[in-house]
């Protein structure tokens, strides 16, 4: 029926080249998605131009139908005969439009790609076989193969290879048939192996059985490598959020001693400051909206540091050497930003989207990388060189760790410990803020935000030795690795209560973490 | 300097909240009448504020409304707005406040089912009224409550019939993925048994849940993708809050779009996709008996006055209307007609009057409350997210359907199937 039909479009041009056989267009003017679908496809191999216009109308949302059956298209000032493409006299009564679902969204998909084989630019070409390769309708093997025929670009010609192969495997040719096996060996796609399992299962020629399992072994191969490795990363990954997460905390728990339970809320407060960075952007710099994360970043950092000052100097200075009322008193200090940050932006999440160089993805032999998450892993680097490069390369960074570890002489030999000791409070939760940057394009932002992170970044810190910044970095993503591997056996939920139960038992054998501070300062 | 502005304004505002004398709103009514009070019991702060502060500014919309065409019984209904929190004993506290001191005709709340299971005993034991406007997991019937959203035969089973049909794209293999809670794992059960029912093996369906509040969804995603290798695959997600972010934004990224599996939701609606960036979940589709997008004059008007009301108020919910929210206002204008055909506010009367109610409902038919299962006979639309974060609705039924609180496919349901 759809070869039929698609034969019929083929030799339509011939009697009408300037019009659509207005028959084809009924079903757009109906209800049933499965007819468009269908009409779509039968119309894909008409070269008419009408058909490109009616497309494209119509993934644009811009394809109308009339009462009396006609279907038009609205280019934004007037509407024209989708058929014969001649503006309408007037403005039609009352223009329906024509609802597009999935189905028909699919067929157009294929459609359209199969039309863009025959552009002049070859990635052109290349995107739209690549477009075919994950759904190809048996109708268009004879366009496919006039296509590959012409093809000169070996990029495009092997992609089309593989799509044409997949058709081909129904073919009643044996010779066929061995070619398109072989092709598909080569493949590294979960699709083609279920495609090609249930037809080795039914083959009795030994000869094609026989290259069904080699075909077959070579994707297993490629598939479980390609898993191996979609799992490392997935475990850096969540590794660098973690690290994000608690690279400030590092600092404020870790070297100062503090258990800062609004450590979440610097990171809340990071995300926010991104927020306001977009939405000035958009108002102010709509050109440039694309790089507002890297404007968002001294600003979330100033900010944060800037509250962290203040809480350090106003509240929690006077609790120095007092853990438990410091517990109290930061976790207080946490619901009372919560709740300012509520009253401002109010309950609902705020929408932070991801710059377009941030969205999408790319593949690397069968494994998909994220540039959100690639981004974000760099960051983390990134970040870590620089509290490593304060902490260990300046004369701030000496301070703070003078004090740290012996406050009396430090004080003695002139060091301003109150002034470090709020610098260091202040470099803390400024970097917790650069944290809340990268988190704002990974997930939620949301006046609770900080609350998801706290436990994670305690976690993060504890396990990996107060005081280092070495056992934070290993700590995080090994963290992220044990759960990465963990969880496709175990489940989100077992996989994150495994984690839990590793890490008390890990504590209760050293009770100091990955990496133990040694000496004396250990005692203080 | 900005920080420490900032900073003092907030606690300003924190001190200003905690001044207001129990959230009393009053109206101005001619002398004499003795206002009905009614509850309305939403939190207002922690996890659910997101979705539960909208609910009680519309029940405070359709309060004002009511009262500006002469309230009840021509007496003005005042309104008392208590915070539960988000803390589930809370909600049971706060029930028994509202029932035992301020004494109010009828309580209009609660989002999660953990929330309805812990005040429904305080509402059996006082003899109270509940108007819960959420889609649920059925398997409980009170007589001290209506439920005004909906259950599970209309919205899961109909959502999950589309996707199976030639329309929906045909689909041969189910993920049922959601937030690890009662709502998903019943929904689940009801679904999976559905499943079966319909002759889908064991094997084409991958179940799997999540905490609250997780946020990496790197591996569900491969494993789904794995998963859905050789027949066309759809996801049903129960997925809760905010959780659907990252979850989309993954799916986004990983390159898979709804034309490739399509994601159907029961819990994202227009005011969830307010908060979050649309362009990755595009096409993907969501389940309701409502859309702001539907065309009648009762829609026109309803989404009318909500913008206007929220303009008006200043308030922090965004311009959209959805489906709870719907719901919350058909259970108010019933509450209202019940009552004056009962031309009393005692429950036991008002309940009889709720029986066979009907209401023109926003969705653009008239709603009916079952004579018996206190459930409400709605219509079911499914939509497509569009680019702007409202819904194309893609397929709808004929008309209202009668709810099936205990569902056909739980064993143990089979002699419950008359409510």
């Amino acid at each position: 029926m759809l070869k039929f039909l698609l034969g019929l479009a083929l030799c339509l041009p011939l009697f009408a080249r300037a019009a659509l056989d207005p028959a084809a267009l009924m079903p757009f003017a109906g209800e049933d998605s499965a007819a468009k679908a269908e009409a779509v496809t039968a119309l894909a191999g008409n070269p008419d131009p009408q058909v490109d216009a009616l497309f494209r109308a119509l993934s644009g949302d811009s394809l109308f139908f009339l009462p009396d059956g006609r279907v038009v298209v609205f280019d934004g000032e007037r509407y024209a005969d989708a058929a014969t493409g001649t503006s309408l006299a007037s403005e039609p009564e009352s223009p329906e439009s024509v609802i597009v679902n999935n189905v028909v969204r699919g067929a157009l998909e294929s459609a359209v790609a199969l039309r863009g084989l025959a552009a002049a630019d070859p990635a052109a070409r290349l995107a739209a076989a690549g477009v075919l390769k994950e759904r190809a309708d048996p109708g268009f093997l004879p366009a496919l193969e006039a296509a590959l025929d012409r093809e000169t670009d070996p990029r495009v010609k092997d992609a089309l290879s593989r799509t044409t192969a997949l058709l081909q495997l129904a073919s009643p040719d044996k010779a066929v048939r061995l070619a398109a096996i072989e092709r598909l060996g080569a493949s590294r796609d979960r699709n083609v192996r279920a495609a090609l399992a249930p037809l080795a299962e039914a083959e009795t020629d030994p000869a094609l059985k026989a290259a069904f399992k080699s075909a077959l072994d070579a994707i297993d191969f490629r598939l479980s490598v390609a898993n191996f490795f979609t799992n490392v990363f997935s475990g850096l990954s969540l590794g660098s959020i973690l690290l994000l997460a608690a690279l400030g905390l590092a600092i404020t728990f870790g070297l100062m001693g503090i258990i800062n339970m609004a450590h979440g809320e610097m990171l809340m407060l990071g995300a926010y400051t991104t927020y306001v960075v977009q939405g000035f952007f958009r108002t102010h710099f709509p050109d440039a909206l694309d790089w507002y994360p890297l404007a968002a970043l001294p600003l979330a950092f100033l900010v944060a540091a800037g509250v962290g000052a203040v809480l350090e100097r106003t509240v929690i200075r006077h609790l120095y050497g007092r853990p438990l009322e410091t517990l109290l008193a930061t976790w207080g200090l946490s619901l009372i930003l919560i709740q300012a940050v509520r009253s401002i932006f109010g309950p609902q999440n705020v929408e932070v989207a991801n710059p377009s160089w941030m969205s999408g993805a790319f593949e690397i032999y069968g494994v998909v990388l994220p540039y959100n998450r690639l981004v974000i892993i760099g960051f983390a680097f990134f970040v870590l060189a620089i509290v490593w490069f304060v902490l260990n390369r300046t004369r701030m960074g000496l301070y703070v760790r003078g004090v740290m570890q012996n406050r009396p002489m430090a004080d003695a030999i002139g060091v301003p410990t109150a002034r470090v000791d709020m610098m260091a409070f202040a470099l803390g939760s400024g970097i917790a803020g650069l944290g809340g940057v990268a988190l704002s394009q990974i997930g939620n932002v949301g006046p609770e935000l900080g609350q998801a992170y706290i436990i994670d970044s305690f976690m993060v810190v504890v396990l990996g030795g107060v005081g280092q910044l070495a056992g934070t970095v290993v700590a995080a993503l090994g963290l992220g690795e044990i759960n990465k591997f963990l969880e496709p056996y175990a489940g989100a939920v077992l996989g994150k209560i495994a984690v839990l139960v590793l890490i008390i038992l890990f504590i209760q054998k050293r009770p100091s973490g990955l990496f133990a501070l040694k000496g004396r300062s250990a005692d203080a | 300097m900005t920080n420490r502005r900032q900073f003092i304004q907030s606690v300003g505002a924190l001190a200003g909240m905690a001044a207001l004398p129990g959230g009393m709103v009053k109206t101005a009514f001619a002398a004499g009448k003795e206002p009905i009070k009614i509850g309305i019991l939403h939190s207002l702060s922690g996890t659910m504020a997101i979705s539960e502060t909208a609910l009680k500014n519309t029940a405070l919309m359709a309060i004002d409304s009511i009262n500006a065409k002469g309230g009840v019984l021509g007496r003005p209904v005042e309104a008392v707005v208590v915070d539960p929190a988000s803390n589930w004993p809370l909600f049971a506290e706060k029930a028994r406040q509202l029932l035992t001191q301020d004494k109010v005709a009828a309580v209009f709340g609660c989002w999660t089912s953990v929330s309805r299971k812990s005040v429904l005993p305080v509402f059996e034991e006082l003899n109270g009224l509940l108007y819960y406007p959420v889609q649920y997991e059925g398997e409980e019937l009170s007589q001290n409550v209506f439920y005004t959203g909906a259950a599970p035969n209309q919205q899961a089973i109909p959502a999950t019939e589309y996707l199976m049909s030639k329309e929906g794209g045909s689909a041969k293999k189910f993920v049922l993925l959601g937030t690890d809670y009662v709502y998903p794992r019943t929904t689940n059960k009801i679904l999976r048994a559905f499943l079966k029912s319909k002759g889908v093996p064991e094997a084409s369906i991958m179940e799997e849940y999540t905490p609250f509040g997780h946020s990496d969804y790197q591996t569900i995603i491969a494993k789904i993708k794995k998963f859905s290798a050789g027949a066309k695959t759809c996801v049903i997600s129960t997925i809760n809050g905010d959780s659907n972010v990252p979850f989309y934004k993954e799916l986004g990224n990983q390159g898979i779009k709804a034309t490739d599996i399509p994601v159907v939701a029961f819990s994202v609606a227009e005011q969830e996709l307010a908060g979050i960036d649309t362009k990755p979940l595009v096409g993907h589709l969501a389940a309701w008996n409502y859309f702001e997008t539907i065309k009648n004059p009762e829609n026109t008007a309803f989404v009318k006055m909500w913008k206007d009301y929220v303009k008006a108020k200043k308030l922090k919910d965004a311009p959209v209307t959805d489906d709870p929210m719907e719901a919350t206002w058909i259970g108010i204008h019933m509450w209202k007609q019940a009552v004056e055909k009962a031309g009393s506010i005692e429950v036991d009367k008002v309940r009889k009057g709720m029986a066979g109610q009907t209401f023109k409902a926003p969705c653009g038919f008239t709603v009916k409350m079952d004579e018996t299962n206190h459930h409400l006979h709605k219509p079911v639309f499914i939509g497509e997210v569009r680019a702007d974060g409202q819904f194309n609705v893609v397929w709808k039924t004929k008309g209202p359907i009668r709810a099936q609180p205990w569902s056909p496919f739980i064993p143990g349901n089979e002699g419950k199937q008359k409510l």
